[in-house]
């Protein structure tokens, strides 16, 4: 069972404009790219599109939101992260603007775009701003609790997303928390952390360690920050060895991020499984997935050395 | 503008750089040139052209000023102060520890700011976002916005100005503060804006130019831009001296962009301003 994203997140974001009439989108010439058309069509008043033109995108979605608006902004991940990164900082963060940030086709899902578009840097370049909130979608039924959560909350956020079709990691009983991850398999061996298109990967990685006698708890980092260091650290206490996947550079990202509040807490060895700090290119997600090892059989390897070297 | 205005908004520029100076004397050093540039404006939008209540800073339908050459915050602070929005003590706190005077406007510790600002080339797009909003809200508020000729670099300036044409924000009035002057050398000598009113007007502003150390000719040039409600933004060039109104300061030239005072400075700039004779 899957679901594409796209759909789910115009749904979503069409559902929080009729409820809340703050909310306002504002893009910079891919709005209809990324699946919201109906919502130039639903609400014309409310969408507000800037050309290629994306630091002048964040800068109106500033402007607006300190008039007491919620613009929610979208381009691709790079150029909601690289490209207007000192707006991100000054306009959005440092004035405290309630904007929401959206990057589509993060990392590898960038596919035939290719590398010019691959952002493996986003996360590192956005974390280290004070007063952002990062968040990553790992199938539809998350995405769909994730944007009205993301609108109650009150600050900046920024959500990348793969658009295109996901398989289901959650089901229809699932509650999204901000800030809170969710454990999706207990295990004693390895603790396995992920987020967005690796948290299928790390599910289907957990049923071939259980087969070869591997007992992984598996953690879905939905929000990356701020990190739910809470359960990161019962969990590293519990099993000893953490393996970190990610869609992003594993310099500067979400292992990271996790290293850094493991230091502080219960610091075990990290098997990283993400981009090992080399260029993106261009091609499909099943050629890249091999291409940069971001598949579970990168996770199981990871995940046995981590039990072997304990 | 009958006499009586013209003269009370001349004192209010004139005490509008008076505290300028003793801010920035007080604090050591700072940006003295470009705060001077624009007391004028800053004198005829808190004095007289803007919707505005001090007791009440966030008001709901209030004018708002974005000050996107963000490093002139001490010239709005003097005229904040002087309203009544904070304490006139709070000048002497400027860029010192806590001080709710940052030498960059930020709005979350100034009353009375309506924008955070200092990355050059941001805040008129903050601008734009900020009369788009209002024009979406259908409020009948003005946004000012001044951006610096040095600042017009920045191509994020042509970015935003581009879409207020496109947005038909006529509730949008920028100023650019055309002191001619930037750190390394004349605007000319670095990256000259050639012809900035016809860059303006070709990208679909009414523009206006006048002098802008006078505070009729300002005022009356947004009074114009607000008569004409023909869904242009308006951009009025001021033709202005950076450093105006200290001829020492003035004759520092560009050197004058971050310059610190001594007491002597001081005294003989406050005298100047003032006129009184030595």
């Amino acid at each position: 069972m899957e679901r594409e994203l796209a759909k789910v997140l115009c749904e979503s974001i069409a559902d929080v404009m009729i409820k809340n009439e703050k909310v306002v989108l504002v893009g910079a010439d891919l709005i209809k790219t990324n699946g919201l058309k109906p919502i130039i069509e639903a609400f014309p008043e409310r969408v507000v599109n800037v050309g290629v033109a994306e630091q002048n995108m964040a800068g109106i979605a500033a402007g607006m939101a300190s008039y007491g608006m919620i613009p929610v902004i979208n381009t691709f991940a790079a150029f909601a992260s690289r490209r207007i990164c000192d707006q991100v900082a000054i306009s959005i963060c440092y004035a405290g603007q309630n904007v929401k940030i959206i990057g589509t086709d993060p990392g590898i899902t960038a596919e035939l775009n290719g590398g010019t578009h691959m952002t493996f840097e986003d996360i590192g370049v956005l974390r280290s701003i004070p007063n952002i909130t990062i968040v990553e979608a790992a199938d539809s039924i998350e995405l769909a609790q994730m944007i009205p959560a993301i609108i109650q909350h009150e600050g900046p956020v920024y959500l990348r997303m793969y658009r295109k079709a996901t398989p289901f990691v959650h089901n229809e009983d699932y509650r999204f928390k901000l800030g809170k991850a969710d454990l999706l398999r207990p295990g004693q061996d390895v603790t396995i952390l992920c987020s967005g298109i690796m948290v299928s990967e790390a599910v289907e990685a957990g049923k071939q360690l259980e087969a070869d006698g591997i007992d992984a708890e598996i953690i879905n980092i939905h929000t990356i920050k701020p990190l739910d260091e809470e359960t990161i650290c019962a969990s590293a206490d519990k099993t000893g060895a953490i393996v970190t996947c990610e869609n992003h550079n594993i310099l500067g990202g979400f292992r990271s991020a996790v290293a850094e509040a493991i230091t502080a807490c219960k610091p075990v060895r990290i098997y990283p499984v993400g981009v090992n700090d080399i260029k993106g290119e261009v091609g499909v997600l099943d050629y890249l997935r091999t291409r940069f090892g971001l598949n579970a059989k990168s996770i199981v390897s990871a995940a046995k050395r981590a039990v072997a070297e304990k | 503008m009958n006499a009586e205005k013209k003269q009370y908004l001349e004192e209010m520029a004139r005490d509008i750089r008076a505290q300028v100076i003793t801010m920035i004397g007080e604090a050591g050093k700072g940006h003295v040139g470009g705060s001077l540039s624009i007391a004028d404006v800053i004198a005829v939008l808190y004095f007289h052209q803007m919707r505005i209540d001090p007791n009440n800073p966030k008001m709901e339908g209030r004018d708002r000023l974005i000050l996107s050459k963000g490093h002139a915050g001490p010239a709005v602070y003097a005229a904040l102060a002087v309203k009544g929005y904070f304490p006139m003590e709070w000048l002497k706190t400027l860029n010192k520890p806590g001080t709710n005077l940052p030498s960059h406007c930020d709005m979350t510790k100034t009353p009375g700011i309506d924008m955070t600002a200092g990355s050059l080339g941001q805040g008129i797009s903050c601008a734009v976002g900020v009369a788009k909003a209002a024009a979406i809200a259908r409020g009948d508020e003005y946004i000012y916005a001044i951006v610096g000729d040095g600042e017009s670099q920045e191509g994020s300036v042509w970015e935003a100005s581009m879409s207020a044409a496109q947005f038909k924000l006529d509730n949008l009035i920028a100023f650019l503060d055309n002191n001619g002057m930037q750190i390394d050398g004349t605007v000319d000598e670095v990256v000259s804006l050639r012809s900035p009113a016809a860059k303006w007007e070709a990208f679909g502003f009414k523009v206006f130019r006048v002098d802008g150390h006078d505070v009729e000719a300002i005022s009356d040039a947004i009074d114009m831009a607000k008569a004409q409600k023909d869904g242009r933004p308006a951009m009025i060039v001021l033709d202005t001296i950076k450093g105006k109104g200290v001829k020492f300061i003035e004759e520092e030239g560009t050197a004058n962009h971050s310059m610190s005072l001594n007491d002597e400075q001081i005294s003989r700039a406050l005298d100047e301003l003032y006129g009184r004779a030595k």
